[in-house]
């Protein structure tokens, strides 16, 4: 660094050396650093993390095709009128399109930019997206639509950049929106003919490319602006075909709420909806978390919290991939054996080499625990004892793992097909309930099972056999040998069942139909009919018929796949390594609650500053914990009123209190005045957190702004 | 017609195609003067809207060929634009050009000045500024200048006000030149049939048309007497009323048939297209298909809001908040109240009832302290309670009183209705009503 001196005063400049300190990062986040394959851990949880994002980007394009696709049906149509000239003098509307987005507003801006992208790849270079922010009058407004649009055509031809520029600056209008728009039709610019396709430009159409102009968040619209606007816009609709699309949060209503009948008689408004977010949540939920796709899991915990907060507060499915990838990284980093939880070859060869201490983790894991104790005394002995043989005993867990999920889900999803059919859902209207409640425990333990099973066995015959075929189908997909078995099993079902249509149609028992006629006209009650139904299925006093006993033999059947694997994933041995399950934690990282710990950080300091001096038993206070903590467990002694002079002199007794053990520093002259501006400035701090305020009701005293205490 | 100073055959084209406004075409022609002579410095023309005031004024100058400048004020988001657009009618880009970055009236006045002393006025020079109700908002001097500008610039021009509103309603409080008051009454009935009948279809005789028209007013003119909305409902709906004639069930002398065929398809429009629940599109499609009996749902079919559980409390929680008054929350929202009947803790201006007077402000922790006590589950105070909160004020169901920047105790308003919260209520098992002070 010496050469750098010089005769001349200047500056240098000296890049730091510390870039290379901050690449090393992916070690220390990840565990404890003693651990060599914390940048395993990273690289599987960046990995996975990549898919589950791609994969809800492809699933969010594939759910909104539809409504996108009508959009850009709509705009097409009305590009198609205004072009052949079919509109009157007299009616000037503007074709507008109210898209129905449900009420998480930050949803949306995927959606907006896939619309966008497809407008522009499909229809026509000239679109506009506003966002109410910048938009509070009609002067902003009309100035981020024309920066849109003539700044996207500016952008190639360089030289008039500086003009429009200022421009934009002096005065906008839509009359020069018009000036420009028409001199891109005179000379087109590259841009457009790149991106308009051969057979529009044939048709002679090209001049009529519609602009389009999204209004992202209609709702938060200045409603002055977005009135004047449409007014100004209306009259120009000969010279620009414009085309509105409002992106609304609520009800298509709030146009007319919003929009007196003046200005909204010069819109054309078609409404669309968009799938609603708990269908979407639905759909992001079958592919995300009831697939053996990833490695990763959940444990029933951690769904009902992502699933409650889903539900309870924001709507928002964004939120919801997020939280799932938050648990993802919180697992990795968490758990070190998550160094298996990969695809199956990996896993196993990764067992292989598993170090001594990984094992001995295993060796701790509740699973294996339980696992062990069912095991032989010897085996007993050997898994405790050699590392090599709990590898290799491992390594056979894993793919029992591998398989257990890969025939879980479809038998999931075949007991769910099976129990939506019945009457208020006894499993629960979602799969996702179902998924939890086998997740959770014994599902054939449930009383909700029983009696959904119970139902099922008073189930008429075309439905059973639609529902199996319904089963049928999801089980095709699934590639398992064992699963393949149950197809057939199923098949061979469907198959019987219809034979017993050719074979015993005519002999049905015709007292049992009499008797029960009987009994139905005398309790037109639907519950004491079901309950006679039940009865009478528990009495098998009457001969069945042969499809009373196949319908028994098939549900018999369900219910031992049920028990066979729908266990719960909690006593699947190294379950542990897939399944990430601390609610808790998720909870708070996202759900976070300010209240809640701004109390923690000031009665328990070392909570979050994790000093070793602040640690202190329960209901004392340090006297080296910070003076607003002093300040607050002080205030929590007092009563509504707080005498400012006790307050201080209770400090000042609590903050010195050590010191008077160090007797002979000078800390313990410290001036008055110096414990003083500590005591005002700790007050003044408790004020902007808003636990206190000034009180006019009597001098020198503060008002509490919290119950308890005294 | 006569008018001195304006060639006649233009004359009677325009009267030709101003129709039933002959009597304001004369007079604006008479105050207008011959076309070298100097005209009343202001003139102000109101009426409702569609009675033909801009059109008539456009007319008269096109055809006439003056020299005008016409603006409409809801574009003129500043005054610049306003005087950019007079000085490049009159006197070319090169004008307009020449005004400053944020040119103030007297810049204007002077730059005008300038202009006019190289080219001075042949003819009457006019500003037409429709929508004229909008220049009370921008300048407060704006207006008076206006008004006298032909004194101010000392040249023969005439700014002509268009407005929906009475001059009453301009007047500013320091005073201002009058300008001519000039009224355009609305039409009456026989001149709508008129004037509507004009734009009859090519394949049809007019007096098809014009009994169409008769049918077609019957039905809407106690509702609408707007000739533009008309017009359009004319022109959309026309098709349908053709349909016999053209399936040739019906000749075009039988009326009365027609009559039967068009009535209740007018009385459905009135319902939709009219309120513009279904927009002319879809009203349009549908009459082609006819066999597609249910007619598109139109706006406010769906009225229904999906919100999450606890934004649905809020509310709830604010909706009380709003529609009770802060003293009986004791009675409502505490176990063990006490008795505490209606008429005596009833103050006078309370008797009223709540619902009409609309709903008041509450602060924060008053929603925060009734929504913990309507919802059935422990909640803990979370951030995304509060920003549920805000999300509610986005979606413009909650309103926010007061400045945005006061953090310290925000207020709010419920801006929702009735019926609103009861189907929200409804959703989530609580009975509204019974917490409502007014329905105790």
């Amino acid at each position: 660094m010496n050469e750098t001196s010089s005769v001349s005063k200047g500056c240098f400049v000296f890049k730091s050396a510390s870039r290379k300190r901050k690449r090393q990062g992916v070690d220390g986040y990840m565990g404890d650093g003693s651990d060599d394959n914390g940048k395993d851990r990273f690289r599987i949880c960046q990995d996975l993390r990549e898919t589950v994002q791609q994969h809800t980007e492809v699933l969010q394009d594939q759910l909104n095709k539809k409504v996108l696709d009508d959009l850009v049906q709509f705009i097409k149509k009305h590009e198609l009128c205004n072009s052949s000239d079919v509109r009157r003098q007299g009616a000037r509307e503007i074709p507008t399109a109210a898209l129905m987005l449900g009420v998480n507003v930050p949803d949306h801006t995927m959606t907006f930019r896939s619309l966008c992208n497809l407008l522009q790849e499909s229809v026509t270079p000239f679109v506009v997206s506003l966002h109410a922010k910048g938009c509070a009058t009609v002067k902003f407004l009309i100035q981020r639509v024309l920066e849109q649009l003539m700044g996207r055509g500016m952008a190639l031809d360089e030289e008039q950049d500086d003009e429009t520029a200022l421009h934009l600056n002096t005065q906008c209008s839509i009359g020069d929106l018009c000036q420009w728009y028409n001199s891109v039709k005179i000379r087109p610019h590259r841009i457009l003919e790149r991106s308009i396709k051969p057979e529009v430009k044939n048709n002679g159409l090209y001049w009529s490319l519609p602009i389009v102009v999204i209004f992202k968040d209609f709702e938060a619209f200045n409603l002055q602006a977005l009135q004047d606007f449409i007014l100004i816009c209306s009259q120009y609709t000969q010279e620009l075909p414009l085309i509105f699309i409002f992106g609304i949060a609520t009800s298509p209503i709030t146009i007319q709420h919003r929009l007196p009948h003046s200005v909204s008689s010069l819109l054309c408004i078609e409404v669309f909806h968009s799938l609603s977010c708990t269908q979407h949540l639905a759909c992001v939920f079958d592919k995300l978390i009831l697939t053996s796709k990833f490695p990763f899991k959940l444990s029933s915990r951690v769904i009902q919290v992502l699933i409650g907060i889903f539900l309870y507060h924001d709507f928002s499915v964004q939120s919801f991939v997020k939280g799932l990838q938050l648990s993802m990284l919180e697992h990795f980093n968490s758990q070190p054996l998550s160094v298996l939880c990969c695809k199956k070859q990996e896993a196993l060869l990764r067992a292989k080499t598993l170090s001594q201490k990984n094992v001995e983790r295993i060796r701790h894991l509740p699973s294996f625990m339980r696992y062990v104790e069912t095991q032989e005394p010897q085996d007993q002995v050997l898994l405790l004892t050699s590392d090599e043989h709990v590898k290799e005993v491992c390594q056979k867990l894993l793919k029992n793992l591998h398989k257990y999920h890969k025939n879980y889900y479809p038998i999931l999803q075949c007991l769910y097909s099976l129990t939506s059919l019945l009457p208020k859902c006894p499993m629960g209207k979602h799969i996702r309930e179902l998924h939890v409640t086998c997740n959770e425990k014994n599902v054939w333990e449930m009383e909700e099972y029983h009696s959904a099973m119970q139902l099922l066995r008073i189930l008429a015959k075309d439905e059973l056999v639609a529902a199996l075929r319904e089963c049928a189908g999801i089980l095709k997909s699934a590639n398992t040998k064992k699963m393949q078995n149950v197809l057939k099993q199923v098949d061979e079902f469907v198959v019987r069942l219809e034979e017993l249509d050719n074979l015993h149609t005519e002999d049905l028992p015709g007292d049992d139909v009499a008797c029960s006629r009987k009994d139905i006209q005398r309790r037109t009650d639907l519950h004491y009919l079901q309950k006679s139904l039940l009865e009478k299925e528990s009495r098998k006093t009457r001969k069945m018929s042969s499809f009373e006993i196949l319908r028994n033999e098939v549900l018999q059947y369900i219910d031992e796949l049920v028990r066979e694997y729908l266990t719960p994933a909690e006593l699947q041995p190294l379950s542990e390594v897939c399944y990430y399950s601390s609610s808790g934690v998720l909870r708070q990282r996202l759900n976070a609650a300010p209240r809640t710990s701004i109390q923690a950080a000031l009665s328990h300091p070392f909570h979050y500053l994790q000093n070793e001096a602040l640690k202190t038993n329960d209901g004392t206070v340090s006297s080296n914990a910070p003076d607003l903590c002093i300040i607050y467990k002080l205030h929590l002694e007092c009563g509504r009123l707080i005498n400012l002079y006790d307050w201080l002199e209770a400090f000042v007794t609590v903050s010195s209190a050590t010191e008077d053990k160090e007797a002979d520093s000078e800390e313990y002259n410290k001036p008055k005045n110096l414990k003083n501006a500590c005591f005002i400035q700790a007050v003044s701090e408790m004020e902007f957190l808003g636990f206190v305020k000034s009180t006019k009701q009597k001098t020198d005293h503060v008002a509490r702004l919290t119950w308890g205490g005294c | 017609m006569q008018c001195a100073g304006y060639p006649e055959d233009k004359l009677r084209s325009l009267a030709d195609r101003l129709p039933c406004r002959e009597t304001q075409v004369t007079t604006l022609l008479s105050l207008m003067g011959e076309p070298d002579q100097y005209s009343y410095p202001s003139i102000f023309i109101y009426g409702h809207r569609a009675t033909g005031k801009s059109h008539v004024v456009f007319s008269v100058m096109k055809d006439l060929e003056l020299p005008y400048t016409f603006v409409d004020c809801v574009e003129c988001v500043s005054p610049a634009l306003l005087f950019h657009r007079v000085l490049l009618a009159f006197f070319g880009p090169d004008a307009a050009a020449s005004l400053p970055r944020c040119p103030s009236l007297s810049d204007f006045v002077r730059l005008y000045k300038q202009m006019s002393s190289k080219t001075p006025a042949t003819q009457t020079r006019f500003i037409i500024l429709d929508r004229a109700e909008r220049t009370r908002d921008m300048d407060f001097s704006l207006l008076p200048a206006l008004l006298r500008l032909q004194e101010l610039v000392s040249d023969n021009v005439t700014v002509i006000l268009l407005s929906q509103v009475v001059w009453e309603k301009f007047r500013p409080n320091t005073g201002c030149f009058e300008p001519l008051l000039f009224h355009f009454p609305d039409y009456n009935k026989a001149d709508l049939v008129q004037i509507l009948s004009r734009d009859h279809h090519p394949s049809y005789t007019p007096e098809l048309y014009a009994s169409y028209i008769n049918i077609l007013l019957g039905v809407f003119f106690s509702v609408c007497r707007d000739l533009r909305e008309l017009r359009h409902l004319a022109a959309l709906n026309f098709p349908k009323f053709c349909e016999p004639l053209e399936k040739g069930e019906a000749k075009e002398s039988d009326i009365h048939k027609l009559w039967r065929n068009i009535e209740p398809h007018l009385q459905r429009a009135m319902q939709t297209v009219y309120l513009r629940e279904v927009s002319s599109m879809q009203w349009k499609e549908q009459q082609m298909d006819e066999k597609e009996t249910t007619t598109p749902r139109g706006l406010s079919a769906h009225a229904h809001i999906e919100l999450p559980y606890y934004s649905k409390f809020l509310l709830i929680a604010a909706y009380l908040a709003s529609f009770n008054p802060a003293r009986t929350d004791r009675r409502f929202f505490l176990k063990s109240h006490g008795k505490i009947k209606k008429t005596n803790f009833l103050k006078k201006h309370e008797k009223t009832s709540n619902h009409l007077l609309g709903p008041k402000p509450f602060p924060l922790d008053r929603l925060l302290a009734i929504f913990y006590s309507v919802v059935d589950s422990r909640v803990a105070p979370t951030a995304s309670i509060f920003s549920q909160i805000m999300s509610l004020v986005s979606l413009q169901l909650l309103t926010q009183i007061g400045h945005d920047d006061q953090l310290d105790a925000p207020k709010y308003k419920c801006a929702v209705s009735m019926d609103f919260i009861l189907a929200i209520s409804r959703t989530v098992n609580f009975d509204a009503v019974k917490y409502l002070y007014d329905f105790l």
